[in-house]
């Protein structure tokens, strides 16, 4: 390796590493060219790079009512995701700062939900769903994805709280301040940019969620996955369309995470390993 | 938000204010009530409902049809070849899927953990399909790369290959590894980054070779963060529905169903909920079998007794 690259130059493995990466991306880089496309520039072989670009894609979309289903999912994704640290901050607090008995296996708990598979609950979920009138609801999705997040964001809330100074607490406690003002004060200040990770990544985790989504929403309370369900049922493709829901469907997260990959990275990570 | 919020908050108060007087144990467990309760609620109800259906002999669009009937719906399930391939592509998947995006994403950080021109373009380029629904993903893969007609693949490799009959379960796994490859790349970026860098140095003033130096350091530096790549990366990939719905529909026959979209299927277009919900029953089992010893693993990895004081 290091001989090859003598030969090649230094340059050498950055060119390839450009290549590879535009390579891997390829499909979302067609993504985006096709949404600027007509349907007919969409179908061809070859594949068509030189074309008028145009917006009527997206204008299709708006026509075919995609902003109920934006807004259905960013409300669900954000509602979710506050409750998700209303209920996980305490609850990391608890696990890591002021440690009860049997801490692992609270832990333990939370970590054994996450691994017991969504088909095994979807059958009583749907039948619970429609007796109590919640099918088709945005609130029946806010309390799944809160269930969905929670496990995850206690377990990574928990790793950035064990980073906060035992001596700031001890201090704060003598001075007498109370769990509220501890929490508020004390500690998450110093835990706040953990606890940003941690909603972000509940936000690509409730933003992308398919399954429950499909199963016990429709037109109402559709989030865009149900949305973009519509291009297999709809007779024959519409892949300029298609590639323009993808895009606005996909954007919001796009946006999200570029803007916050180092917080991704450590929130990945969850400060496990220092 | 504004009518579930308050609730939840002084759920909080009260737990927290009023046990305390009578035992401090109970203070400081009550922080962590709120989020117990409501994922013992919301994950256990279910579950529970489902091991009872699943004695049931139970058809949704037969109303009045529900009755008692023991194990009959695990025999019949046992019996169901179609169950047992359904099980075979999950655990296919899984594992494939899981070590290939680990092997790529490997590749991927190490080229990503140095400097060079535009370093930062390439890492916002090579997470973004994490970041990318996965029903965006698939329905993407399934026309505008494996369209037999009009498809990408077949423009560059040429012939007329109609991927998605011809190779179906290696279709979905090619989504899910892209899909899944910068999550991998991710999480081991971060492991390479935090190899402490006098270490690295040492190696290299002692002599030793860039592989010599990958296996017996970078390797074993990375073993807890492998570990967690692993365990989150199965954890999800287990569960793949959203590919397989929208890219093969299980097909052609079950080439390519996996269990959560054969319940699916039994569930939601047979209306079977006594058998589905006995399926669901033996996948909850087969998981928790599997991630106890995960659950070990990490314990041991991460070291969780660290907080206990």
């Amino acid at each position: 390796m290091t001989t090859l690259q003598r030969k090649l130059g230094p340059g050498s493995l950055t060119v390839a590493t450009w290549v590879i990466a535009i390579l891997f991306v390829f499909p979302l880089i067609w993504m985006v060219v096709t949404s600027f496309k007509q349907e007919a520039d969409a179908y061809t072989d070859p594949p068509r790079i030189a074309f008028t670009p145009t917006l009527s894609q997206f204008e299709g979309i708006l026509d075919r009512g995609f902003l109920p289903y934006l807004g259905n999912s960013a409300f669900v994704t954000v509602v979710s995701t506050l409750i998700v640290l209303v209920l996980a901050v305490p609850a990391a607090y608890a696990l890591s700062l002021a440690p009860i008995p049997k801490t692992s296996n609270a832990l333990g708990f939370f970590l054994s939900t996450k691994m017991l598979p969504i088909v095994a609950a979807i059958i009583p979920l749907y039948v619970i769903s429609q007796r109590t009138q919640m099918l088709d609801n945005v609130w029946a999705l806010v309390i799944l994805y809160t269930a969905m997040n929670l496990p995850l964001a206690i377990w990574m809330m928990r790793s950035f709280f064990l980073e906060v100074p035992t001596e700031m607490i001890e201090a704060g406690r003598v001075d007498g301040a109370k769990l509220p003002t501890l929490l508020s004060r004390v500690i998450l200040p110093v835990v706040a940019p953990g606890i940003a990770a941690t909603a972000l990544i509940c936000v690509i985790f409730a933003w992308t969620e398919f399954f429950y989504a499909v199963n016990l929403t429709a037109a109402r309370a559709g989030t865009v996955p149900v949305f973009l369900v519509g291009f297999i049922t709809s007779e024959g493709l519409y892949w300029a369309q298609l590639s323009a829901a993808a895009l606005l469907a996909s954007l919001p997260v796009m946006i999200v995470g570029w803007i916050a990959q180092n917080h991704l990275v450590r929130g990945l990570s969850m400060g496990a390993v220092k | 938000m504004t009518a579930v919020a308050p609730p939840i908050a002084t759920e909080q108060t009260t737990t927290a204010k009023a046990p305390r007087k009578r035992n401090a144990g109970w203070a400081k467990r009550a922080p962590l009530l709120p989020a117990l309760l409501f994922t013992i609620v919301v994950t256990q109800i279910p579950f529970l409902l489902t091991v009872f259906y699943s004695f049931q002999s139970w058809n949704l669009v037969r109303p009045g049809s529900q009755h008692f009937v023991g194990l009959q719906n695990y025999a019949d399930v046992f019996a169901d070849s179609q169950f047992r391939t359904a099980m075979l592509n999950t655990v296919l998947i899984t594992v494939i899927c899981v070590l290939v995006a680990l092997v790529l994403g490997l590749a991927l950080a190490m080229l990503l953990d140095r400097k060079f021109l535009g370093r930062g373009v390439v890492r916002t380029l090579l997470i973004t399909p994490f970041l990318i629904l996965p029903a965006a993903g698939a329905l993407l893969w399934k026309t505008t790369m494996f369209d037999p007609t009009y498809g990408l693949l077949n423009f560059v490799f040429g012939g007329d290959t109609d991927w998605l009959s011809e190779f179906p379960l290696a279709s979905v796994m090619t989504q899910i590894v892209w899909q899944w490859t910068p999550f991998m790349m991710l999480l081991l970026l971060a492991g390479l980054q935090s190899q402490p860098k006098d270490v690295l140095e040492a190696a290299s003033v002692d002599g030793a070779g860039k592989w010599r130096t990958f296996a017996s350091i970078t390797l074993p530096h990375l073993s807890r963060y492998i570990q967690l790549a692993v365990l989150l990366g199965a954890i999800y990939i287990v569960n793949s529905f959203d590919a397989i719905f929208l890219m093969t529909q299980g097909g052609p026959g079950t080439a390519s169903t996996n269990l959560p979209y054969y319940i699916y299927q039994r569930a939601f277009q047979g209306f079977d909920i006594g058998q589905s919900s006995a399926m669901g029953v033996i996948v909850v089992i087969l998981t928790l079998i599997i991630a106890t010893f995960a659950l070990r693993l990490m314990f041991r990895t991460f070291d969780v007794s660290r907080g206990v004081k």
